[in-house]
């Protein structure tokens, strides 16, 4: 294994995270999945949309692309339609990709196309200043939910699934080594991949819920683990991803897994693609 | 593709596009202008391209985009409503100097108006729809094989200057079927590509003409894409000097080439006391009312813009030093005049013949308003 450091552009730092953010420990073992692929980093594009997540995309010496705010996934099927040699990886944040731009991500899985999505969830805007996000937990303070949040919020897994992408995941930043095998099955998997991290936000989410920081927010994210992974089949659903009602257990592993036809644009004849 | 054949204007952007080079088109089905999807998805994917359907007219401008990182010619097609949604991509593809080519069939408006009637409500919004400080360049055909011959120069454009185009015109012209002789071939202007060492490359690092070469996303260069602001090496910065840098340069990219962008029409001119100004649909009435106007004795001729934008101050106001009166006529409530104004800086008289009802201005309505039964004073 190369030096993860390789993969970084090193020139662009220090980079905009907060002190005890997980999303730099989402970033490692996201390189060392691509590492233990051995992807050839001129024909892997990131794409981004906007948020604290999205800004990883500017610190990785890949091709890179950090878009407008919730349309990464539409980026990057133009990126996969005229060019299927790219593995293209779309990260995203909670608001970013299940509020904006939730319409486009729901149809980039429904399509199945040939990419990955990262979705750092840390159930708040931490960009703009701790605002509520979908994910906000109801009853959870926000800056726009000082007395609590008062909806319901979004289970990222079960929004994928009901969109139809063909392969669902949820891991934790807490958990380093899962959240790098997880990421590399979701990559090598043939389709849409959908993998949902949880991360923290100790500056706003942490601060306004009294959860302490980075690490205390990592250790809390561990203790409420409820693995689903089990021996894997090519087509395996665990209808038991928490409803939002709190404090759920949080399912981890990989959630959902089939094989279906990969979309890749209408090419010649009319047909879906070679 | 030799011998005359009966096209409506919106099959006739689609051979543009594909005599052009266009190898991606993705889109969402908005009236007058689905007929482009609906051919492009026959013609496309068997000339080697690829058609994808998008979930709306964001996503769609957003595939666009990243087809042409990805190295494609691209395009996209809508009208009113979708332009409106498409504003935050158009911004996009200008900063990140992504060349694409969005078509706009204008109908009725605002929101969703008069959605199978001509008008020319967007002539504006084409210019200024998305925010912050930017260049637009904007094409105006006014006849089917001008449709053609705009929509290929749409895209050299886009990829001399790695910039969006539009190309925009009402919904008559998407719709009237004329019989056109297209040329066998066209010329093809590709966007200027790096041929440096990749490891010191500067993606945003232009050239004196101020356009950067252009790698595609996989083809050995690695390089970041923003919207941010950002200085030679794609970087987001916030340094004044950068930033002033970068908004002139992609500014002056498009005021410095306006003689290889603008394109204008002027019909007997010559010793015209009274020139109409008109554009699109409305620039044909301008013609044939210029003819009957003429043979009643009044010395009127017409000048015509098929480039919008960068608007022709210079041209316009140099037939406004001629003639007594310039008549604009468009189907808006006042759109161009007001740059008509601009440049004519008092020289002429400015006359309005203005129409935002769905229905187009006839020759029968321009003779009357040269006559001066019609005119709206402004």
């Amino acid at each position: 294994m190369t030096d993860v450091r390789d993969h970084l552009r090193e020139w662009a730092m220090p980079h905009v995270l907060c002190p005890g953010c997980a999303h730099g420990i989402v970033l490692r073992s996201f390189l060392e999945a691509v590492d233990e692929q051995e992807i050839d980093r001129n024909r892997l594009a990131m794409v981004a949309g906007i948020g604290c997540s999205s800004r990883l995309v500017g610190y990785v010496d890949f091709c890179t692309l950090h878009g407008t705010h919730g349309r990464a996934p539409a980026f990057a099927t133009g990126l996969k339609m005229a060019r299927p040699e790219l593995h293209v990886v779309v990260v995203t944040g909670d608001g970013d990709g299940l509020a904006i731009g939730a319409n486009h991500l729901i149809h980039a899985a429904r399509r199945n196309i040939d990419i990955t999505v990262l979705l750092l969830n840390n159930s708040i805007y931490g960009m703009t200043g701790g605002q509520a996000a979908p994910t906000t937990p109801t009853g959870a303070v926000a800056s726009t939910t000082p007395g609590g949040n008062t909806e319901p919020n979004f289970d990222a897994c079960k929004l994928l699934i009901g969109a139809g992408a063909s392969f669902v995941a949820r891991v934790l930043a807490a958990n380093p080594i899962e959240m790098t095998r997880v990421m590399v099955e979701g990559m090598t998997h043939s389709g849409f991949s959908f993998i949902e991290v949880v991360s923290d936000c100790p500056e706003y989410y942490g601060r306004y819920n009294g959860m302490g920081g980075g690490a205390d927010m990592l250790t809390w994210m561990a203790g409420r683990e409820v693995g689903v992974t089990g021996p894997l089949s090519s087509k395996r659903f665990v209808n038991h991803v928490p409803s939002s009602t709190a404090p759920p257990g949080m399912a981890t592993g990989i959630i959902q897994r089939e094989e279906r036809p990969v979309f890749t644009g209408v090419h010649g004849e009319g047909s879906h693609g070679p | 593709m030799s011998g005359a054949k009966l096209v409506q204007g919106n099959e006739a952007c689609v051979r543009g596009a594909l005599a052009a080079g266009c190898n991606f088109y993705a889109g969402y089905p908005i009236t007058p202008s689905s007929e482009i999807a609906e051919l492009m998805v026959r013609f496309l994917p068997d000339a080697g391209g690829v058609f994808v359907q998008m979930e709306d007219e964001i996503a769609s401008l957003a595939t666009v985009i990243g087809a042409s990182l990805a190295g494609s010619r691209a395009m996209t097609a809508t009208s009113g409503p979708g332009f409106s949604l498409m504003q935050e991509h158009i911004g996009f593809a200008t900063m990140a100097e992504v060349p694409c080519v969005v078509v706009n069939v204008m109908r009725g408006g605002p929101s969703t108006g008069l959605p199978t009637s001509p008008s020319q409500g967007d002539v504006m919004q084409a210019r200024w729809g998305t925010h912050g400080d930017h260049p637009s360049i904007v094409l105006a055909p006014s006849s089917v094989g001008e449709v053609f011959n705009l929509t290929v120069k749409a895209f050299n454009l886009a990829e001399r200057f790695r910039t969006p185009v539009t190309l925009i015109y009402d919904e008559i012209i998407g719709h009237t079927r004329e019989s056109v002789v297209f040329p066998d071939s066209v010329d093809i202007i590709s966007r200027p590509r790096p041929n440096g060492d990749p490891s010191t490359f500067l993606p945003k690092a232009a050239p004196p003409d101020g356009v950067p070469p252009m790698p595609a996303f996989g083809d050995g260069y690695r390089f970041h894409v923003t919207g941010l602001t950002h200085d030679e090496r794609g970087f987001p910065t916030t340094d004044p000097g950068q930033a002033g840098a970068l908004i002139t340069r992609i500014h002056d990219k498009v005021t410095n080439h306006q003689e290889e962008i603008t394109e204008i029409e002027t019909f007997m001119l010559d010793d015209a006391e009274i020139a109409i100004f008109a554009y699109g649909f409305v620039g044909r009435s301008a013609h044939e009312a210029v003819l009957r106007a003429r043979e009643a004795g009044i010395r009127v001729g017409m000048i015509r813009p098929l480039t919008l934008w960068p608007f022709p101050y210079h041209q316009v106001g140099e037939v406004a030093a001629q003639v007594d009166t310039l008549l604009v006529a468009e189907m808006n409530l006042g759109q161009l005049i007001g740059e008509v104004e601009r440049a004519a800086a008092g020289r002429s008289e400015i006359v309005g013949h203005l129409r935002a009802d769905g229905e187009p201005i006839t020759p029968t309505d321009l003779v009357a308003a040269i006559s001066g039964a019609g005119a709206v004073r402004t």
